[in-house]
Formats: structure tokens, sequence, C-alpha cells
């Protein structure tokens, strides 16, 4: 095979994200002061990381994202993955679900159990962790605009088994700010819908204090096609925003900012990713003290899960993505992230297949036990390199929060569709780059292969539509159904009163068996839905 | 001046993956298309209405919930129904290729997947719909 071929168009010497990289750093390069923009690792401003012995003292989670088909399939691989020695849970639920449709709604046809795990009420959560003690686990949930529905769920699961909420130890995601910038999976308009994670944000504070209520995602901004800078600046702009509903609530900043965590995208530019995650420590803790007055230190620790980018992934020789994989994986840890989803190598195509998850875990297993990357926190920390582009993420991160300040903040910047540009100019300024050559994609623009053998992939047998339509009808017609009908005019109720938590009537209707898609329809009938003005 | 090629752009499904199909979207508007874009979240029924509507020479969806077989056989029936059959459907997203000759046989046109460049889709276009 030819290596040596020279590239026919110039290849660009700047980031993925198009920062400039010089041929060579020097101690010129960057002016660190150490105690100002570093500290130890476990001090402030946490640059280094958030704990002092980092991965000595424990290893990230390694906690892959599963869910498909029904509650019950979801439960088998759950529980393989903790046979195979995976130490949390994380849940994808299909996209009926998320947004807000039981499996029986027109709008599911054909999407029932395929991205995700389909939950339509209580019943179907007792299956999906059926057999699973919740006090001994932690469990993530990737679900937005019905968070706080799923949050019910689960803690209802628990009561069942006799687990105190106060117990319970996870992540719902709630972050709805990067639905209407990037993943585009809301149903209320952006007012009430921050009122919902407000209430849930309250709640937690108040009776889960082991759980995570929000996970601010720059995840799913990245792979809408933005730069690693607007990912970094949009998420904590939006992590920001959430602060100041709750502060607004009357919450105290140090009852609810410990349990708030980040979950960012590990992406194929090394050196860069491994800058933003250093940036995003020392924005969040200098803002958190100096502008929000935070002062219980767990309030200015960002900790954050990191995945590997989805987008980075090829259809064309799929097994090449393990490689990829492997370095974004190793960007993450060297960036001091708390826990890890790799992708699996076939996702390309198609959900993943057993096998192809198993070396995605042992993909983190090598780099946890094998290469001795471990051994010391920010081993990159002063490189004249990774200094000068931490210092440079920031920069363009506070030109952002200034240029999102002067729009009104965040509501006012998804409304004029500020992010929606930015991120769709950026994605096509980088596919245009690809298609001119002067980036390359291994298999894709360059190192083609004439004949691409077939994989085996993971199929949803589409029975399964019908066997969770037939369940979710089923449950309608054994439950007390008075009781459901007192419970949504309860919700309605207290979702016209702007002043009313809803976490305790969405519990009470939670155990009356109301399904999501009905609770939803219900503040829809209240709060109305969210269309954006398509921009491209 | 021949008129130029009208294309709409629809997402179908309820996914918000709009990476793609905002990307093919503008290149076919930079390669003097005129482009129509839905936005997300349409059923098969609004995106026949649109096509018809503003009389496409052709509809591309793009779908990334797994729903492409539920779905996009739908519009091809309603296009069929509303006397549209002439309007090409292409399809872009992750569908695999066992369902990729399945939709070919109910008369879609092409299916792009990850990794196709947009001239590609651009020339695709060109040559397949009359000037």
């Amino acid at each position: 095979m030819a290596t040596t071929e020279r590239p026919s168009v110039e290849q660009l010497h700047s980031t993925m994200s198009g920062v400039e990289v010089d041929p060579l750093y020097t101690p010129e390069s960057a002016a660190v002061d150490y105690a100002r923009d570093l500290g130890a690792p476990g001090e402030f401003p946490f640059t280094r990381g958030v704990y002092g012995s980092m991965y000595r003292g424990r290893l990230w989670t390694m906690r892959q994202f599963a869910g498909f088909g029904t509650a019950a399939e979801t439960n088998e691989r759950f529980r393989y993955l903790l046979d195979h020695g995976q130490t949390g849970l994380s849940t994808a639920f299909d996209m009926p679900t998320l947004m807000g449709y039981d499996s029986d709604h027109a709008r599911s046809l054909g999407e029932v159990g395929r991205e995700g795990v389909a939950i339509d009420s209580l019943d179907d959560m007792e299956t999906l962790f059926a057999g699973i003690p919740l006090g001994e686990v932690s469990t993530s949930m990737t679900i937005n605009s019905p968070a706080a529905i799923l949050l019910a769920y689960y803690a209802c699961v628990g009561e069942e088994q006799g687990v105190p909420r106060a117990a319970l130890r996870g992540t719902i995601q709630t972050d709805i700010l990067k639905e209407y910038i990037a993943q585009k999976e809301y149903i209320f308009p952006p007012e009430p819908s921050m009122r919902l994670v407000t209430d849930m944000v309250e709640f937690c504070a108040q009776e889960m204090p082991l759980w995570h209520p929000i996970s601010i995602s720059g995840y799913h901004i990245r792979e809408a096609g933005s730069t690693a800078a607007q990912e970094l600046a949009f998420t904590l702009a939006d992590g920001f925003t959430y602060v100041e509903w709750a502060i607004e609530r009357g919450l105290d900043v140090d009852d609810f900012a410990p349990r708030l965590s980040f979950f960012f995208n590990a992406h194929l530019d090394f050196f860069e990713e491994i800058a933003k995650y250093r940036a995003a420590r020392r924005i969040w803790a200098n803002v958190m003290r100096d502008k929000y007055g935070a002062k219980n230190e767990r309030s200015l620790l960002m900790r954050f899960h990191s995945q590997t980018a989805g987008v980075s992934l090829t259809a064309q020789q799929p097994e090449i993505n393990i490689v990829r994989t492997a370095v974004e994986a190793l960007a993450a840890v060297l960036g001091g992230t708390q826990s890890l989803h790799t992708n699996s190598f076939d996702e390309a195509l198609a959900l993943p297949t057993e096998s192809a998850v198993r070396i995605a875990l042992r993909t983190q297993q090598v780099i946890a036990h094998e290469t001795g990357v471990v051994n010391t926190a920010d081993p990159l920390g002063g490189s004249y390199f990774v200094e000068a582009l931490t210092d440079e993420l920031e920069r363009q991160a506070y030109e952002y929060f200034d240029q999102i300040e002067r729009i009104g903040g965040v509501v006012a910047a998804i409304k004029e569709n500020f992010f929606q540009r930015e991120i769709a100019e950026a994605s096509f300024r980088y596919q245009s780059e690809v298609e001119r050559g002067e980036r390359v994609v291994v298999g894709v623009n360059r190192f083609q292969l004439e004949d691409e053998p077939e994989l085996e992939i993971l199929k949803i047998d589409p029975a399964l539509e019908t066997q969770q339509i037939e369940r979710v009808q089923a449950l309608r017609g054994r439950r007390d159904s008075a009781a459901v009908e007192q419970a949504l005019a309860r919700l309605k109720e207290d979702a016209a009163h702007e002043n009313r938590n809803l976490m305790g009537p969405i519990m009470d209707a939670s155990r009356a068996y109301v399904t999501m898609g009905e609770m939803c329809d219900a503040f829809r009938d209240v709060w109305g839905v969210w269309r954006e003005t398509p921009v491209f | 001046m021949a008129g130029k090629i009208r294309v709409v752009i629809a997402k179908a499904g309820l996914d918000g993956h709009d990476r793609g199909a905002k990307i093919i979207a503008r290149a076919l508007r930079d390669a003097g298309m005129e482009v129509i874009y839905t936005g997300l979240h349409q059923t098969p029924e609004q995106i026949v209405e649109t096509t018809i509507q503003e009389d496409a020479d052709a509809v591309g969806i793009s779908i990334l919930s797994g729903a492409h077989m539920t779905l996009v056989p739908k519009v091809v029936e309603l296009l069929r129904e509303r006397g549209a059959e002439d309007v090409l459907v292409v399809v872009g997203g992750t569908i695999p290729a066992d369902d990729i000759v399945a939709l070919k046989e109910q008369g879609v046109a092409d299916v792009f997947t990850p990794g196709a460049p947009t001239s590609a889709i651009v020339e695709f276009l060109q040559s397949r719909v009359p000037a």
C-alpha cells in the first residue's frame, strides 16, 4: 500500500475548529501564573483537575450509554454491562419518549424502541430496572423536555425497592437550553421549560441530595457542528443561565451548584480537546466565585462526563473508528474526565452490536490499566502548547459571553437564532474544508477502499413496536381511571401557577400510572409548544 | 435562462439531527438551486404538502431516527396518490445497506449515507432533473 504519496492539496495547520497552530511553542507562548491560572489539582481554579489525586485515587466511571427496544431488552443489556465490569448505568430513550409522545401516538409510528428504550409509564420503568438494586448503582438518564417525569418514575421505582429517594445516585440530563440550541428535542417554549427545570433543581436540592438534576451539555452542540470554542462557550453560558434561574427562585447558590455537572464531547483534535476541558474548569470556578458568590468549594468544581464524538465515526472502513475512539477517549482522560462513554465502531451504520460495545468498553480499560496515563494528574499541564491553547479557548469563550450578554442572555439569543446560525456556519466551513481535501478523513476523502466488506449490524425487530403499543394500551385499561383524571387535573392546575413546584404532582401522577405522553399533553395544553424558525 | 432546480429538504421523523440537512441545503443553494428547508419533525403528509405547494423537482428527506422504512415509503406513496410521482425522492441518513435496496425498489431515486460529499448530491440532482 502506498503511504508516501504527497497530498495534492495543502493541508491546514489549524485545529479542526480553526485555531491557528504555530510550528513550535516556547516558554514565551503562554505566560502562566501557576497559582492564579493553574493551581494544583484539586485547588482553585481547578485547571489541572477537580481532585488532588485524580485517577490514582479513583478511576473515571466507565459508563456506556445503552437502550433499545422494550424495557425488558434494555434491562438485559444493563445486566450484561454490569457483569462485564461497567460501573454505572446510562439510559438512552427512544425518540417518542424524548419528545413526550406515548408509543401508540401517531407521531411515534416507526420510531418506537429504535434509538433507545421506549418508556411510557412507571410500569415500563419498573421493568427497566428490575433486579438492579437502585441503592447500589448510579444511573444516568439522557432525557430533557420530559426529564421531570422520568426522574419521578425513577424515584417511584426506588420507593418500591425500599430505597429512599435521598439515597438515589445518578444524573438526569435536563439541559433544555442546548435542545433549542442544537439537538432540537424540545416540546414547550423556553420559559415554561426553564421553570420546570428550576422546579427539579429545587426539588433535588431539598429531597435528593445525591442526585445531579442537570447535566449541562456541550456534547450535542459539538455534534451539531460547532467548534470546540463554541461548545465551551455555549455550554458554560447555559450553565450560568440555570444558576441565575435557581438564584432567582430564592435558592442559595451553594445549595444547588455542587450538584450541577457537565457533559462534553471528546473529539479528534487531541490537544484542543484537552485544552477545552482545562479552560472549562478554570472559567467555571472563577465565574461561580466572582459573579455568583459561591463559597462552598464544591460549587466551584466542574465535574464532567464525556463521550467520544459520534460525528467523527465513518460508515466507510468502520473498523478504523476503534482507533478514532481510542484517541478521543485518551484526550478525555488526559483532560480529567469523571466518567466516559466510548462509542462503538459500528454506530455510523446502526445501533451497536453487543461485541462492538464490548470493544468500546475494553478501549477504556486498556487506557486505564495498560497505558500508565493514570499515574499522575494532568500530565500535560505546563506544556507550552497546551497552556497556550487553554488560554486561547478561554479567551474565545469570554468573547462569546460578551456577545450573548449584548443580545440579552441565552434565552433571547435562542429566540434570535444566534446559536443556531453560529453552529450552521461552523459546520458548513468544516464540511467545505473536508470536501476541498484540506482536512483528511481517512477512508472517506483519502485512503479509500474500493470494495467495502459488509458488516454485521444490530437490527431492531419491528414487532417490538407492536408489543410496546399493546403494553401501554393494556396499562390504560387496567389502571384506576378516576385517579388518572384527578392527577392530570392537578397537573394542569399547578402548571398554570408559576409559584407551585410541579415535582410533587408529577410524583403523584406517576404512582397513578399516568403515562408520560398524557402528562406532556397536559403541559402542552397549558404552555403551548415551541417551533423554531429554521435557518441554514 | 432555464428555471432553477427546486428542491425541498425535509427533516422527517422526531429526531433533531439537522447538521446534515442544513449542510446539504446550503450546498444545493450555493450550486444555484432553489432550496426550501422545511425545518424539523415533519410528517410524510407535511413533506408531500410542501413539495407540491412549492412545485419542487426533488425532495431530499433527511432521517437519522431509524424510522426511514416507515416514513419514506409513505412519502413516495402520498406523492403518487397526488399525481406527483415525477418528483425525485432522495434520502440521506444512517441507512443500512439492506434498507437502501428496499427503498430504491419502492421508488427512491438514491440514498446518501454518512461521508457522501455534497458535490455527489449536487451532481446527482443536476443529472436527474431535466433542465
